[in-house]
């Protein structure tokens, strides 16, 4: 939390209405999302109770399970879950492109992706275990499902995971992907409610959003966007409508549960099309693009695991895939940070804060100055930056630009409030800079410390190397009946 | 009349519990909380009568899932409590005495338990189980009785603390929130059964500082049971119970005849105005966190009252922290924005506040 967020947070609680954090979107929107919001049952660590799922906003699928304790009914589910979500995901392996990379073989990479939109964090945690107690199951042998099932549990499983990677858009969380637009005049822990955060940020004409806030923390006019269900509907609805069920199984049975979790769904259904909606209406940053391909690239790889018939995602990583897994996490963290400030001012101002950045008025440049003699006489522009800014960058430091790509600058001295800088990077190859290279004086120019350069993967030895402090080479995963006896009740 | 007597009225107190205490430990400051505990104020029928219920509601389905799961643990003498410790502590044990301390009075079962305790505590190899055992710890000057559904368990002369708790482990891992709050509880039985081995002139240490936390294994009702570390917490919760602000320090300068009495008429309704009780709790201050949401009764009254005065403990301390010491809402925005002349003190936070300002307006311009 930096004090520009703090100072968002305060006005939002002032003005009773959500402020803006960004001046673009950092997140990809698809065209055609699927939204996804699961119920669970209480107290049970992964029994789906139903779920509204689909792609137009008109016509939601609403998937019931009548006895979440019965195992057959949860495959059930876990079945027509795979038919609304398989077809959907399948729609974007035909069509690729080819990529061609440098010093490599060409690749093939899905013209696009799917993207699944869950209201919250709890519903992508969920999301995960659906996809851990569905992708161990068998087709024959003891206790068969249907092929769908263990395939949407492997698809679950990587939208989960792919849900860690910042920066990434595969499988959206509706409150995170606001939250890191719009600052509200709650705390954090208060922006989980997707109903208040959405009070908060776009409130009915009329009303302020502290008001549509409040009144979104009623469980009778707003349900909470799951997965876990209001107490008090458990005990008064649901709980008489399952015990109907239990005594007699009949088709009117199904339709009590069914409509008593459609009220449950509904409005969180509406407002997530609501935050879908609002997030598109954001220009989207010039770097989203680029992390999408990412994510495209990402899908790819898996589909093509798939189709070669890999084994299902181990349920602990070993010591190498866990490592290598942290060492993305981490260097996707980094990127995607430096990735929101170079494409965001309103970001770049927290860097601008702390000293790390700083923007400023060109007042002087020399763009033919140059340094060393003979053949190492090389191409050093100069040019002295106002700013207001505290810049705290010692002398030496390397920049980069978000105004210019492929620019480079180090820090030569500061005096007073005055900066001058020397261009190393980014000048053309000529023995004069490149046309508008070197800013101009009257410019406005912001520089930082900040780089997003390519940094390479830790060396990690192969799996079968994990040397014995790390528990030795980890055993590799057979397929066994007892994946399929597993219980899941 | 005692002084906390009269601050509850003519009613019973309340009884604390384990997750009572570890919560009022994470916000030890709150003056008003720690009257109202310490007196055995019912908070829930307070914020209730109020206006301000908290948003607490336990649905059915947990309930039955939980009772299922402990009863699973604990039938037949705890058969299968035993298999579990048998593997988890590599104990060549083949049999386990089971008591159940319940079997007395309710009045009774503090002092039971100690008897039992104290015997068990002098015969080095009885390897016993207690359900419903009773505990007692002093809480900042008064007695919390403590009556976990955990059952001590001895063997080679050290106690083990066991938790069952019916939230799932997945192929070896579970939800950190839970397995936090489970150890926060656990430690608090830790600490009570160490106070009473010391009062009954034993080793303290004698009581392990890895309890036992039972939970169902995967998507199933099987329990596995794993060794949690309470050290850290046992640390933290002593800590918190030494600082924890004395409570005769707390009555003094509030008024003799103050009082939060709930006292009920023939229908059970509290005979006094909510806004009279309002009032009255309005004389000790509380101090709201975002965090009390999830902790405390009185969380949505209190968050109301520091809506009121447009405190900054709203947004949550990450924000606060980023407020050097301003903590009013109002304050801290005139500062930003230079209508308000920094005080002695305040002069870096105003220079960084009106900073950022300047660079929020320029972005969004």
């Amino acid at each position: 939390m930096s004090t520009l967020l703090a100072l968002a947070r305060l006005r939002a609680m002032r003005d009773g209405t959500a402020q803006r954090i960004t001046t673009v979107r950092h997140c990809h929107v698809a065209e055609r999302p699927m939204v996804f919001i699961p119920l669970k049952l209480a107290g049970e660590a992964a029994a789906p109770l139903g779920a509204m799922v689909g792609t137009d906003p008109g016509h939601p699928r609403l998937l019931v399970v009548p006895q979440p304790r019965n195992r057959d009914l949860r495959f059930a589910f876990a079945g027509e879950l795979a038919e609304v979500l398989l077809p959907y995901i399948e729609s974007f392996q035909k069509a690729t492109e080819t990529v061609e990379k440098k010093g490599g073989e060409p690749y093939e990479r899905c013209l696009d992706a799917p993207q699944i939109v869950v209201p919250n964090r709890p519903a992508v945690a969920f999301t995960g275990l659906l996809g851990r107690s569905t992708r161990f199951r068998r087709v024959d042998g003891p206790h068969p499902v249907h092929p769908s099932v263990p395939l949407l549990g492997r698809w679950l499983t990587y939208f989960a995971d792919r849900a860690a990677q910042p920066g990434s858009s595969l499988l959206l969380a509706a409150t995170e992907a606001l939250g890191a637009h719009w600052a509200t005049g709650q705390s954090g822990l208060e922006d989980a409610n997707l109903a208040a955060l959405m009070g908060w940020i776009d409130p009915p004409a009329g009303m302020s959003g502290r008001r549509a806030a409040e009144e979104a923390e009623d469980p009778l006019l707003w349900p909470p966007a799951g997965p876990a269900t209001d107490p008090g509907f458990d005990n008064e609805v649901l709980g008489p409508a399952i015990r109907a069920y239990e005594d007699a199984p009949t088709a009117r049975a199904v339709e009590r549960i069914t409509q008593a979790l459609r009220t449950q769904l509904e409005p969180t259904w509406r407002l997530m099309w609501r935050a879908v909606e609002l997030l598109r209406a954001l220009p989207e940053g010039s770097r989203v693009r680029d992390r999408w391909e990412a994510d495209r690239g990402s899908f790819t790889r898996f589909v093509e695991r798939l189709a070669e018939g890999g084994p299902p995602q181990a349920r602990r990583d070993g010591a190498v895939s866990a490592a290598a897994r942290l060492a993305g996490l981490e260097r996707a963290r980094a990127g995607y940070d430096v990735q929101r400030a170079y494409d965001d001012p309103l970001v770049m101002a927290e860097y601008r804060l702390t000293g790390e950045a700083f923007a400023g008025v060109v007042t002087s440049a020399e763009p033919e100055h140059f340094e060393g003699e003979g053949r190492s006489r090389k191409l050093r522009p100069l040019i002295t930056v106002r700013t207001e800014d505290p810049v705290r960058l010692a002398p030496g430091t390397v920049l980069g630009s978000p105004d210019r790509k492929g620019h480079g600058a180090e820090v030569v001295g500061l005096a007073g409030d005055e900066i001058t800088l020397k261009i190393v990077k980014g000048m053309g190859r000529g023995r004069t800079p490149a046309p508008g290279a070197v800013p101009e004086p009257g410019e406005r120019v912001c520089y930082t410390s900040l780089t997003d350069d390519f940094q390479t993967s830790a060396a990690l030895p192969d799996p079968e190397q994990t040397p014995w402090t790390h528990g030795g080479p980890p055993e590799e995963y057979v397929p066994s009946d007892d994946d399929a006896r597993e219980e899941w009740e | 009349m005692n002084r906390l007597d009269r601050l509850r009225g003519p009613v019973p107190p309340r009884a604390h519990d384990a997750r009572a205490l570890a919560a009022l430990a994470a916000n030890p400051g709150c003056a008003r909380r720690a009257l109202m505990d310490a007196a055995g104020v019912d908070k829930d029928g307070t914020a209730r009568h109020l206006g301000f219920p908290a948003p607490f509601g336990q649905s059915q389905f947990a309930i039955t899932r939980g009772n299922v799961f402990e009863a699973l643990v604990k039938e037949n003498g705890c058969a299968e409590l035993l298999r579990l410790l048998r593997e988890l502590l590599g104990l060549p044990i083949d049999q386990v005495g089971y008591q159940d301390v319940e079997t007395v009075g309710s009045h009774l079962r503090a002092s039971h338990t100690r008897t039992l305790i104290d015997r068990a505590a002098r015969e080095l190899d009885a390897a016993v189980f207690y359900d419903h055992p009773m505990l007692s710890l002093q809480i900042a000057g008064h007695t919390a009785y403590l009556e976990p559904d955990v059952l001590a368990f001895q063997l080679g002369g050290r106690f083990h603390i066991v938790e069952i708790k019916s939230f799932s482990v997945i192929d070896g891992q579970a939800e950190p929130e839970k397995v936090a709050a489970a150890a926060r509880q656990a430690a608090v039985y830790v600490l009570a059964l160490r106070a009473l081995m010391a009062d009954l002139g034993h080793d303290p240490e004698r009581v392990s500082h890895d309890v036992v936390l039972v939970c169902p294994e995967n998507f199933a009702n099987r329990p596995t049971a794993s060794l949690v570390d309470v050290r850290r917490q046992l640390a933290v919760l002593k800590r918190q119970l030494v600082r924890m602000t004395r409570v005769d320090r707390l009555l003094e300068g509030l008024p003799p005849e103050l009082t939060f009495s709930l006292e009920p008429d023939d229908e059970g309704v509290p005979t006094r105005s909510a806004r009279e009780l309002a009032e009255a709790l309005g004389r000790v201050p509380a101090r709201y966190a975002p965090d009390c949401l999830s902790t405390c009764d009185m969380c949505m009254f209190c968050r109301d009252e520091a809506r009121a005065c447009g405190s900054t403990d709203l947004l949550g301390r990450q924000v606060r922290d980023q407020l050097g010491g301003v903590s009013g809402a109002a304050e801290a925005l005139g500062l930003a924005e230079g209508t308000i002349v920094p005080g002695e003190g305040q002069e870096e936070i105003a220079r960084v506040l009106r900073l950022a300002n300047r660079l929020r307006e320029e972005c969004l311009r």
